[in-house]
């Protein structure tokens, strides 16, 4: 315990500097895109997590007879895809599966990727030129070919999205995480923890790891709307989720015959898939501004 | 700097090797047996053997990487499974056709993305700042697969203006360039977006340099401040700029299957669907290829602009 009476919170101390997280959340609270923004991924958060009670209908339940029913349709407000199913309740449902295979891979690639990152980036030498060259290569295919082919080669599924998702996202998370290793390892606390008798694993945890987490967060933060697009994406080709599920991407392929019909209903899919993107995209850039994290 | 160059020569050389490893264990990762798509159903065990020796199944994998490998080499991908044609001339063919695509898209995107980069950096905090930093969120946001069938909805089907499919060559020169107007804006949307965002802070870091402030201070009407900033910014918008036309080649996959483009990308997704592995394994392995070349051709011109990098 402390002799001197400390003062309870640093505002009660006029002009007292800011914690680092404290100044992040004040100017997250001045930045309103960032406030939309985040509000409006909370909400279609919020109605995927809650699809089972809040969707109207069946999602798999058609009606022939209403088929592409339009916008507006007693209820059906956002009227009816190419069997008559529940557009609504299809989109409150299909934005479940499309947020799992969305966010699964980067959540995958950012524990794989920080893990294999570190050790790259302290150990140094030949274990570093073995997992960074490794990585190298699959930075020889381009984002959607190297998850097409995968996905091509192992077949539909959402179990292979998530693969194939992940196998893309990881290496792009270890060379982030392993160049803010390097970068923090030579830093002059690390030796002095190093020369007053830290363990490896002490200085991983409380100087390497509580230093890179941030950056590295923010980076796969940045990484999520792709991932979205590209898990609608494969469902789109007919390689991720397979039919009858809902998802917005295999919606938007199942309906991209009826747009000569009704042009309206088949572009609900993509709306969806390009705002959460969206969001994602503006909500990240606001933590990379508040972070001061440059990329 | 030609020792740099030769120094990213060789240092290409392991990374396509391992992409090859990477195409050549495609086959062994999909599911069930590789040459079950061309066997008859009701074949003999003795004809599984002979059809596994022709295409040489019947050897250890290392082996079999080196066979193939050696073949890839001189240029032999193999023969298409469904069509019985050399895989090469196929992947030539689609290649042409994405190439042009992705030129023109790139050409739309590099104009009209930088030129909405540098306005932003100069009129930084302004309305057309806005603007542009919208349509650059916009830009990396969209998924551009259904900004084509936007497209579609909207030149095709209400408007009427222009074709939604293929890539008819009976209409001449004409009617190739209106069967590609629809897939290029679709294509150029990303690229536009991450290449506005680029130029833009690339600019304005120039521009909040000291060295500007002594330029104006001199007097030095914009115009030519404005020249000194894109020569600075050069370098960095050069790199995103070669990049992206990479990923303008390998990934117009969804984009081409949005209008049934004959390029690369309906091959492969032709091939998918066929579980044609010689033709899939083909295409992927010419598009790295040429992603891996393009990328150390930036990475060469990058240091042919700015010596200093060759010394890191």
């Amino acid at each position: 315990m402390s002799v001197i009476a400390l003062p309870q919170s640093p505002s009660t101390v006029a002009g007292a500097p800011m914690s680092y997280w404290r100044t992040v959340a004040w100017r997250l609270s001045q930045d309103r895109a960032t406030l939309v923004a985040g509000t409006l991924l909370l909400l279609i958060a919020l109605s995927a997590l809650a699809a089972p009670w809040i969707a109207p209908h069946d999602p798999s339940a058609g009606a022939i007879r209403l088929r592409l029913a339009p916008v507006g349709t007693p209820s059906h407000v956002l009227g009816t895809d190419e069997q008559g199913r529940d557009m609504l309740s299809r989109l409150l449902w299909g934005g479940r599966m499309t947020l799992i295979a969305g966010l699964t891979p980067v959540v995958v690639a950012f524990v794989v990727g920080t893990v294999l990152g570190v050790i790259a980036g302290y150990a140094g030498g030949l274990m570093n030129t073995l997992i960074m060259r490794t990585m190298d290569i699959f930075y020889a295919f381009p984002a959607v070919l190297l998850a097409i082919a995968v996905s091509g080669a192992l077949g539909p599924g959402l179990l292979n999205t998530l693969i194939s998702l992940s196998i893309v996202f990881v290496p792009r998370v270890v060379r982030v995480a392993e160049s803010a290793t390097v970068q923090v390892k030579g830093l002059e606390y690390v030796a002095a923890a190093k020369a007053s008798g830290a363990s490896v694993w002490q200085i991983l945890r409380h100087h390497l790891l509580a230093n890179i987490l941030g950056p590295v967060l923010v980076f796969a933060s940045t990484q999520v709307s792709l991932s979205i697009i590209l898990a609608a994406g494969l469902s789109f080709l007919g390689l991720g989720v397979t039919p009858p599920a809902a998802e917005w991407g295999l919606m938007l392929n199942t309906l991209r015959q009826s747009i000569y019909v009704n042009a309206v209903v088949p572009a609900l899919p993509g709306l969806a898939i390009f705002v959460t993107s969206m969001a994602f995209n503006l909500v990240s850039d606001g933590l990379r501004d508040a972070m001061e994290i440059r990329t | 700097m030609w020792r740099y160059v030769g120094r990213r020569l060789v240092l290409a050389v392991p990374t396509l090797l391992g992409a090859s490893i990477i195409v050549f264990a495609m086959v062994h990762l999909a599911p069930g047996d590789p040459i079950a798509a061309i066997l008859p159903v009701d074949a003999s065990k003795e004809q599984i053997e002979d059809i596994k020796k022709v295409y040489g199944f019947d050897k250890p994998l290392p082996v079999q990487y080196l066979k193939w490998l050696g073949r890839v080499v001189q240029g032999d991908l193999g023969k298409s499974i469904a069509t019985r044609r050399a895989v090469i001339l196929d992947v030539r063919d689609s290649l042409a056709n994405s190439l042009v695509l992705a030129l023109s898209s790139s050409v739309l995107a590099f104009g009209a993305g930088i030129a909405l980069g540098l306005l932003a950096a100069f009129r930084q905090g302004r309305a057309l700042d806005k603007i542009a930093s919208a349509m650059a969120v916009i830009g990396v946001s969209v998924p551009h697969y259904w900004a084509g069938i936007i497209l579609i909805i909207i030149f095709s089907v209400q408007l009427g203006w222009l074709p939604a499919m293929g890539a008819s060559s009976d209409g001449g020169l004409v009617g190739y360039l209106r069967h590609m107007t629809l897939p290029t804006i679709a294509l150029a949307l990303i690229p536009l977006g991450v290449i506005a965002r680029v130029t833009r802070s690339a600019a304005l870091d120039i521009l909040n340099q000291e060295f500007v402030l002594a330029l104006r201070a001199k007097g030095l009407a914009q115009r030519r401040v404005f020249a000194h900033v894109v020569k600075n910014a050069a370098p960095q918008i050069i790199t995103v700029l070669g990049l992206q036309f990479g990923f303008q080649l390998g990934g117009s996959v969804l984009v081409e299957a949005v209008f049934s483009w004959p390029g690369t990308g309906y091959l492969l997704n032709l091939a998918i669907f066929q579980r044609d592995m010689p033709v899939l394994q083909g295409v992927i392995l010419v598009l790295a290829t040429f992603f891996v070349l393009l990328n150390l051709l930036v990475d060469v011109l990058q240091t042919y602009i700015d010596p200093r990098i060759a010394r890191h």
